[in-house]
């Protein structure tokens, strides 16, 4: 296991009167895909939210790279090198797909070579180019949440749920995006319900539950052990529920 | 999981002409009661006069409420303040043209045109600096909250309001136009005021310079993306707070232009002339949509034309009109005639 780009210590997060994170500890290795499990309600959306800075931690630490960004504003953090796919996708309906890229490159025009590999694992963006996102469907529009976060070389991505809702063609697809990614070295933190992507995808495994994490491991270890899938998160992968 | 999405080969089939017609329909309208009025009145030339200033009337309205709209896509902020900046515009236009006789006397359109643009230049900058300080101050610890914005924003344009009678006096203002722009040309048998001419030609260039920022600028990007979703906004790593402080000073100056526009078309300016204003600038935000500024621009010269015709017409229906027209637009389209999708 590489040395950790990111690092939560004891992060605890209130939404209103709710105390959602209750003391999230969890390390995110450089150059691997860290899977974020847990039932919903867990804390897994909010411990992304928090890490973005779109929700505040009332106590702890948010280690990037060895500097606390748990009080910085969110557009600093999104410019240390932090990319977020939320849950909603997060598109501008009223926005072209050309837009919402250029949108997304923060750091100057889009770059030519890295366009034309979104364009071939996602060819409906470039099918839909001057078309308003709004008109996408819900796949296309999920490719392009993705596709916005990796038009620019970024130290960490988050991606929250990638394949809620879609056809097993299109989370097909997404996997085959992200696997490319993974091989270029990227520091991946995914949510993902779908058992079968997250064991496609990912090197190392944090369960969520009540606002903490539960249990960390290889995902080998939690893959060959339905036991301990069960226990974790009520489910077995190979009982066909994931 | 290995299976991937098939290649995409998307058939475009020929929409139906309802479809195809439906993202024009403010356009069509607004064509639709020129018609209408056109059909409606006897005289081309009466038709003619009353076209040309509902235009006039919808540019200087456009201008004073195109911030306004944004401010509310932008931040969701109700700013009732809006007036003041319209009032305060007017009354530094207003007085940097009578500190200018030497320009404004003489019927040189060289001359009096640099005037008012030195006039105009004067009042966008004051209401500019004047937003500046009223976001930090009045908008700024009330963000999120809609009854506060309301009741400290409307609190805002009443001191405003003061401390115009503190430093113009109490006393409505009467002004003459530059002597360029006073009386009226001749055009296929119709009287057009030339005023009203240079207002539709002012309110026609603040359009197309909003509408190229918009849409050709990074800055216009962030901007449109904000009125859907700022939170994601500012996820990608833009400060929003900075871009709407920005959006707020345009508004704020652009209500001030319009300010300006206005007294020169009323002759007159008085200190709650822009809470007066506020009412025609409500309207024509509810019905283009919150948040849009083509919106904004249709329904301004709607409203225009509109209150032109019926005053023509009928002159007793002309208080209602403009109502009218915004309960029929809602019952048509509530969200507005062209909505801005929100994500918040």
């Amino acid at each position: 296991m590489s040395e950790p780009l990111l690092r939560l210590e004891g992060v605890f997060t209130d939404i209103e009167q709710y105390h959602i994170l209750q003391g999230v500890d969890v390390a995110v290795p450089a150059g691997e895909v860290t899977m974020l499990l847990g039932r919903n309600g867990a804390g897994k959306t909010t411990t992304l939210r928090t890490i973005m800075g779109l929700w505040r931690a009332r106590q702890g630490r948010i280690l990037l790279d060895g500097r606390d960004i748990a009080a910085l504003p969110t557009p600093v953090i999104a410019r240390a090198g932090v990319a977020l796919v939320p849950e909603n996708m997060g598109v501008f309906s009223d926005l072209s797909v050309e837009e919402n890229m250029v949108l997304a490159a923060v750091s100057g025009p889009l770059d030519r070579a890295r366009l034309d590999w979104i364009f071939s694992v996602f060819p409906p963006l470039k099918t839909f180019w001057k078309l308003p996102a709004g008109n996408l469907s819900g796949g296309q529009k999920q490719m392009l949440s993705v596709a916005r976060a990796v038009c620019e070389e970024r130290k960490l991505y988050l991606i929250d749920e990638p394949s809620k809702g879609l056809a097993p063609a299109i989370v097909g697809t997404l996997v085959k995006a992200l696997k490319d990614l993974k091989a270029a070295g990227a520091t991946i933190l995914l949510v993902e319900q779908n058992f079968s992507m997250a064991r496609a995808l990912g090197d190392h495994v944090a369960v969520m539950d009540d606002g903490r994490i539960v249990w960390t491991g290889a995902m080998a270890t939690l893959a060959a052990d339905p036991a301990l899938q069960e226990k974790l998160m009520g489910l077995s992968m190979e009982g066909g529920h994931g | 999981m290995t299976e991937l999405a098939p290649e995409h080969r998307p058939t475009f089939s020929r929409a139906s002409l309802a479809d195809r017609l439906s993202p024009h329909a403010p356009v069509l309208l607004l064509l639709a009661l020129a018609a209408l009025g056109w059909l409606a009145i006897d005289q081309q030339s009466s038709w003619l006069t009353l076209t040309v200033s509902g235009l006039a009337m919808g540019m200087m309205i456009f201008t004073m409420a195109a911030g306004m709209t944004l401010v509310f896509g932008l931040m969701d902020v109700i700013n009732f303040g809006h007036g003041a900046f319209v009032s305060v515009g007017a009354f530094v236009g207003v007085t940097a043209l009578m500190l200018m006789p030497g320009m404004t006397a003489e019927a040189s359109i060289w001359l009096n045109g640099f005037a008012v643009l030195l006039a105009v230049a004067c009042a966008m900058l004051a209401t500019g600096v004047m937003g500046y300080a009223f976001e930090r101050v009045i908008v700024r610890p009330v963000y999120g909250a809609h009854l506060k914005q309301i009741l400290v924003t409307m609190g805002g344009l009443i001191v405003v309001e003061q401390l115009i009678y503190v430093l113009w006096g109490p006393v409505e203002i009467f002004i003459e136009r530059p002597a360029a722009f006073q009386g009226a040309i001749t055009f296929a048998g119709a009287a057009l005021e030339k005023y009203r001419l240079v207002a539709v030609a002012l309110g026609l260039v603040v359009f197309l310079a909003l509408r190229l920022t918009l849409k050709r600028t990074r800055i216009g990007l962030i901007v449109r993306a904000g009125v859907e979703n700022g939170e994601m906004v500012q996820a990608l790593g833009y400060r929003i707070e900075r871009v709407f402080i920005g959006v707020f000073v345009a508004g704020s100056a652009l209500a001030g232009l319009g300010g300006v526009m206005w007294g020169l078309y009323e002759q007159v300016i008085t200190a709650h002339m822009g809470q007066e204003t506020m009412i025609l600038v409500f309207i024509v935000i509810i019905i283009g949509g919150l948040g849009s500024v083509e919106g904004c621009f249709i329904a301004a010269l709607m409203v225009g034309l509109l209150q032109n015709y019926v005053a023509f017409l009928a002159p007793k229906a002309a208080l209602i009109s403009n109502i009218g027209l915004m309960a029929a637009i809602l019952m048509w389209r509530p969200q507005g005639m062209t909505p801005v999708v929100k994500a918040k």
